[in-house]
């Protein structure tokens, strides 16, 4: 399930413009990795990257290598379809599918491809993926309602449920809670504790708290102005980063005295 | 016009509070203003020889005048500008409707003399005189548009979905600017073009149904790619990027995903592309002609179209001069029905496939 992955000397890049430049960082499997950062710093990009998002945009390319217990994910043979099903993706701003009901909504994955499956295992597969997001006890008496119907922290982890319904290895997460109140970001907080039993969870955060509470490895980006790379700076245990980081640009901006 | 009920800001006061006390107009005297002025101008219209379109100009003209200058004295220059490009705007507005309501009133008029089931039900087929119907032009522009329809809907709905998912660079560019010629190509060019065709094709005395519909597809198309582009943009990217994270390939999202969240738009496009065409002479003029019998197969033969057939109707009146007049009336009102069913189709597809968001 759980799985590591090794970046070495990854590069970014929008058309002819380097966003990130040599991130050397490794992902431990079934646990939380956290990255921090000033907007604009790549944090994610560089997230986007991880599962081949990022050359859905135009122009957008990558140099370097991307390892997945011993595949590189940018292999010429390699389908980033594929990749995506492997590496599940949380976004910023819950997006449900407005066309389809709660329960489609977390098989979307499995129908949207068109992958045949008996009625009794897709509702075990509903109910299993929506308790995975804490989120059964909620919905369970109206999943033909329409996705959009819920609240933004519900909506947030229903796209959870969704994530997880396909089974992937590797969740990426970018910025799930910042559009969400307290409570639910507890809740989703609380949800990812729980994930990170059977997932390697990547969460890119402005939340330095947050990273702080969930996260056992934290990741700090920055750059260094405007037109400039993103940089890796610092990349270590949760605890050493917030208490006794490397670098001093680290502790700046943790202690607020950034920029 | 100022009621005394109202006192004047008291600029004396020594503490005044965050937020200016002003005098203000009773709630209808706006409106009562401008009955006046409305009045003033049928009385100054009488002075001259009185008629309806003088009485309408120069009262509307000294209406906003009273409303502006009153408002002035007594409410300030701000609310006087307020209501000065109200009565403009307002004024606007009653103009664009004039023509669509008197047109309305007209057809419906002259229309309703014929609006009987003879001409429903009869085609024109030895009939010279009175009596006769438009049986054969309805099904003729109900098979026509259809067949454009047909045509029409699956190339330019997939060249907008080409434009908006897959097009990048010069091809994308060149496609767009070339829909956007050919929004501007006069229908008579369309229905030339359409006879060209066949004539290379088929021989100079070759006449069908197929011929007009081609002519409307290519009037049609251009209209269709644009609409539906239009819609398909508005498709959330955060959807495409949610689908994708799935693991599902781009066909799949587009097709899944993409075209579901957007057909309530796809829907209310097309069917004012097709709004838009259904009352088009010229190319149909040309192509089709007319016939007075009815002929259901549009690969061979002319067949009748409405409007065609009000044209010559109007155009050619036999020797029952009114009862073909009544008839080209009739048409033109059968017409309109068409396009406002289109229109209120048009609505209530919006309506029912929009997502839904309800809690």
């Amino acid at each position: 399930m759980a799985k590591r992955i090794e970046v070495s000397d990854l590069n970014i890049y929008y058309g002819n413009f380097l966003a990130v430049e040599g991130v050397n960082v490794s992902i431990e499997p079934r646990s939380i990795t956290a990255l921090i950062g000033p907007s604009g710093c790549g944090k994610s990009t560089f997230l986007r990257s991880l599962n081949r998002m990022h050359e859905v945009l135009p122009g957008a390319r990558v140099e370097g290598k991307v390892v997945m217990d011993g595949q590189d994910l940018y292999g010429g043979d390699v389908d980033p379809v594929d990749v995506r099903r492997q590496i599940g993706m949380v976004f910023q701003r819950p997006n449900p599918f407005p066309t389809m009901s709660i329960y489609d909504n977390v098989i979307a994955g499995n129908r949207l491809n068109s992958k045949r499956m008996k009625k009794s295992d897709t509702d075990e597969l509903v109910e299993k993926s929506l308790r995975g997001a804490n989120l059964w006890n909620e919905v369970k008496d109206r999943l033909d309602r329409p996705g959009s119907s819920l609240s933004g922290g519900q909506q947030q982890r229903l796209c959870i449920a969704r994530a997880i319904a396909v089974e992937p290895d590797v969740l990426l997460m970018d910025e799930p809670c910042s559009a969400l109140d307290p409570i639910s970001t507890l809740a989703i907080e609380d949800l990812m504790a729980e994930l990170k039993e059977r997932f390697t969870i990547v969460i890119v955060t402005h939340n330095m708290q947050q990273a702080a509470r969930v996260s056992e490895q934290t990741g700090f980006f920055n750059l260094n102005g405007v037109g400039q790379p993103g940089r890796l700076i610092e990349f270590n245990p949760t605890e050493k980063i917030f208490s006794n980081p490397d670098q001093k640009a680290t502790e700046d901006y943790i202690s607020g005295r950034f920029g | 016009m100022s009621t005394d009920t109202q006192s004047a800001p008291q600029l004396s006061e020594p503490q005044p509070g965050p937020v200016r006390v002003q005098r203000k107009l009773p709630r209808f005297a706006p409106l009562g203003l401008f009955v006046l002025g409305i009045a003033l101008g049928a009385a100054l219209s009488a002075a001259t020889g009185f008629s309806v379109t003088s009485t309408v100009i120069y009262g509307v003209i000294l209406g906003t005048l009273l409303v502006y200058v009153v408002t002035r004295a007594v409410e300030g220059r701000r609310k006087a500008t307020d209501r000065l490009v109200t009565c403009l705007v307002t004024t606007a507005f009653g103009i664009a409707m004039i023509p669509l309501v008197s047109l309305v009133y007209t057809v419906l008029d002259k229309g309703l003399a014929r609006f009987d089931g003879d001409f429903f039900g009869m085609s024109m087929f030895r009939v010279v005189g009175e009596g006769g119907g438009a049986y054969h032009a309805i099904i003729g522009t109900l098979i026509i548009t259809l067949v454009a329809t047909a045509i029409s809907v699956p190339i330019g709905l997939f060249t907008a979905i080409y434009l908006v998912e897959y097009g990048t660079g010069r091809l994308k560019k060149a496609i767009t600017f070339f829909v956007d010629v050919m929004t501007g190509i006069p229908s008579i060019v369309a229905g030339l073009f359409a006879f060209a065709l066949f004539t290379l094709l088929f021989g100079n005395s070759f006449r069908a149904g197929i011929m007009g519909a081609v002519a409307l597809s290519v009037l049609m198309i251009p209209v269709v790619v644009r609409s539906c582009e239009e819609v398909l943009k508005l498709v959330p990217n955060e959807l495409r990027e949610a689908s994708f994270a799935l693991g599902v390939p781009k066909w799949r999202t587009v097709v899944r995903v993409v075209l579901p969240t957007a057909i309530a738009g796809l829907g209310t496009g097309i069917t004012l592309s097709v709004a838009r065409v259904v009352g088009e002479t010229a190319p149909l003029l040309i192509t089709v002609g007319l016939i007075t019998g009815t002929n259901l197969n549009p690969f061979d033969g002319r067949m009748a179209t409405l409007p065609v057939f009000a044209f010559y109707q109007l155009t050619q009146p036999g020797t029952a001069t009114q009862a073909f007049i009544d008839r080209a009336w009739t048409a033109a009102l059968v017409l309109i029905i068409f396009v406002m069913a289109l229109n209120i189709l048009a609505r209530l597809i919006s309506r029912f496939f929009a997502p839904k968001t309800g809690r």
